[in-house]
């Protein structure tokens, strides 16, 4: 995407040779920038590594694909962490939802505080938060496992799914739902056939990103999981014997989902015409 | 939704009875609160519209027009006062249980659909069966000339195109009355004239009840049977076209519809049933009707094109004044000459161009300007 930019600019706007040149070379550093570390993560993955640590490359293999179950609890964390991320992104998606339609379409007491609220959320560093959650789990008696991360885990994503719906709905034309209203619809028929699909974007946009927060956070899972192991808690703790080739093999996989289902997205919005 | 919107009220339409008005608005009232302090936006609107009328709602932004239009609609709810349509009393009734529809001022067509499902939406909500739908939907896209397009996105269409399949989404769903805000706002001059035409074409061949909000006096003008000019959340003056225009109640009717001369002045006398104004040394103004004392000090109005300028005094029967030619534009047509009184006010008055297009006065001269008494009116404040 970024590099339609200095394209559509070239055409627009005719510019010097050479200053042309350094456009596209600054560019290209960028993205290389960007994409570096995870071609790396992609490419170990082949790696035909001998010993425990995967940081030389050795020469091609795919024998890394077919070992993909050879540690038994690195399946068990990568399961947890799957799940966990669905369950915070049902939960999440659908307060969040909420939460964006009710700040980006009315006017009611609380807002301030609400907005005050969510981007205190986005903004207090993972530590405090971690370390907060876990007291009030002990003081409150709740016994920290799958269940506290979700919660976690929700209470940390739950502010950019809010805010990516509501950036959709203040940019959607209020007398389109009272349209729908007008041509007989009912306040709930409005929502499903009108709203809705004119929020989905953001929705599905909100939905990735708290995903992305869930699948790969560490630090506030760190302090609220129990005994409850997940993918990058394994990660955190391999890294001290070496990190096998399958971590960079099931990080390839959960990078291409999240890509496919972005592209995805953002496909169907442009043809939808929203 | 337990009725159609095609048998709600038919009851009220019983054979031998009085026709009952399409819309009655009787003594609405909608207040707002804005920052702690109620604002009111409509301040007591009683009016009636009859089946299959044209009627505008005519004032400048802020005027309550919209909000009027929004209460018959049902998406405001009035403070005070009682909203009927065909005689059912609506006022708690939800916009998607009113049999009328609405054309919005930024079209508001759903984005995720074709043009073929715009239209169609209202029917489906309705539950009409599907053949019914795809017949309706063709003959409504015939009418507004836009057969072929079906499967267009509105955002691949251009305004006026967008503007007919608003229209067309509306009136599919044959409303007992059609409401339209400022539909035409957005699209360029041409554009909008062969929509006014278009407009009345349409509403000629359904038949239905059109209720127009605009600040645009031409448009209004141009298409209305009747027109309601509202200011300040009170109608003004509520009359046809023509009445609005030369006998407009108000100084603000006076000065909102085309250009308009008011002239202040004291009752002289009254001469059998005209109230004759001194105006300046020499000037007469006689305003014909309205029962006036002398002494009593009065406004009068007079079109610009009423006046006939002259070097020469006028005859007895009619308004006359001096005044001193300060400017005149040609304008193709006609001629516009602004005119100074001795008083200081200034006239404005258009003098056609006639073959022999000489202007009759230039700059400086000295001129009298007469016109007929019953052109002229004295106006409430």
């Amino acid at each position: 995407m970024s590099a339609s930019g200095p394209r559509s600019a070239g055409r627009t706007r005719p510019r010097g040779r050479w200053t042309d040149r350094l456009l596209r070379i600054y560019v290209w550093l960028v993205l290389a920038w960007l994409f570096l570390p995870i071609a790396v993560m992609i490419v170990f993955g082949f790696n035909d590594t001998q010993s425990k640590s995967n940081v030389s490359w050795q020469g091609f293999t795919l024998k890394w694909w077919g070992r993909l179950d050879e540690y038994p609890d690195l399946v068990v964390a990568v399961r947890n962490s799957l799940l966990i991320a669905l369950v915070s992104v049902a939960v999440t998606t659908v307060l969040g939802t909420l939460m964006g339609l009710a700040l980006g379409r009315h006017r009611f007491r609380g807002q301030g505080a609400t907005n005050l609220a969510m981007f205190a959320a986005i903004s207090s560093p993972e530590l405090v938060m971690g370390a907060s959650l876990l007291s009030l789990f002990i003081s409150a008696g709740v016994e920290t496992g799958f269940a506290t991360v979700v919660i976690a885990h929700v209470l940390f994503s739950l502010s950019f799914v809010a805010i990516t719906v509501r950036a959709r709905v203040v940019g959607m034309d209020a007398s389109i739902e009272e349209a729908a209203r007008d041509l007989g619809a009912t306040p709930w028929t409005t929502f499903w056939r009108v709203t809705f699909p004119m929020i989905l974007p953001g929705v599905v946009a909100g939905a990735l990103l708290a995903f992305a927060l869930s699948i790969d956070d560490f630090v506030i899972t760190q302090f609220t999981s129990g005994a409850t192991q997940t993918f990058p808690l394994w990660i955190w703790g391999a890294t001290r014997i070496g990190m096998p080739p399958q971590v960079n093999i099931i990080g390839t996989l959960i990078f291409a989902v999240g890509v496919a289902v972005a592209v995805l997205n953002a496909v169907t919005a442009r043809r939808r015409g929203t | 939704m337990t009725e159609t919107q095609e048998g709600a009220g038919a009851a009220a339409d019983a054979p031998g009875a009085p026709p009952v008005p399409a819309i009655e608005l009787d003594g609405v009232v909608k207040e707002y609160l804005a920052h702690g302090e109620v604002v009111q936006a409509v301040k007591g609107v009683t009016l009636t519209i009859a089946e299959g009328e044209f009627f505008s709602l005519l004032g400048p932004s802020g005027c309550g027009k919209t909000t009027t239009m929004r209460m018959v609609a049902g998406f405001e709810e009035p403070t005070r006062g009682t909203v009927r349509l065909h005689g059912r009393d609506v006022t708690d009734v939800p916009p998607d249980r009113r049999d009328v529809n609405m054309v919005f001022q930024s079209y508001a067509l759903f984005p995720h659909m074709n043009v073929w499902e715009n239209v169609a939406f209202g029917l489906k909500r309705r539950k009409v069966p599907s053949g019914e739908i795809a017949r309706r939907v063709g003959e409504m896209l015939e009418i507004v000339a836009l057969t072929g397009r079906e499967k267009r996105r509105p955002r691949e269409m251009s305004g006026g195109q967008q503007q007919r399949v608003a229209l067309a989404r509306a009136l599919v769903n044959r409303p007992r009355a059609l409401l339209l805000d400022e539909p035409l706002g957005a699209l360029d001059l041409k554009l909008r004239q062969a929509m006014q035409i278009e407009l009345k074409r349409i509403q000629r061949e359904v038949g239905i009840t059109f209720v127009y909000v605009t600040h645009d006096q031409s448009e209004a003008l141009t298409m209305s049977d009747r027109i309601a000019v509202m200011n300040d959340g009170r109608i003004e003056q509520l009359a046809g076209p023509r009445e609005i225009y030369e006998r407009p109640a108000t100084a603000f009717v006076a000065g909102f519809i085309g250009t308009s001369n008011l002239l202040r002045g004291t009752v002289d006398r009254v001469e059998s049933g005209c109230a004759v104004l001194r105006v300046g040394a020499e000037g007469r103004v006689l305003a014909a009707e309205g029962a006036h004392r002398a002494g009593e000090a009065i406004a009068v109005t007079v079109r610009p094109e009423k006046i006939t300028i002259s070097t020469e005094e006028p005859a007895g029967g009619l308004s006359a004044v001096r005044g001193t030619v300060s400017e005149v534009v040609y304008l193709g047509l006609y001629n516009s000459y602004a005119v100074s009184l001795a008083d200081g006010a200034e006239v404005t008055v258009f003098q056609q161009n006639a073959l022999d297009s000489t202007s009759t006065a230039e700059r400086g001269d000295a001129v009298w300007l007469s016109w007929q008494p019953q052109h002229s009116y004295a106006i409430g404040s």
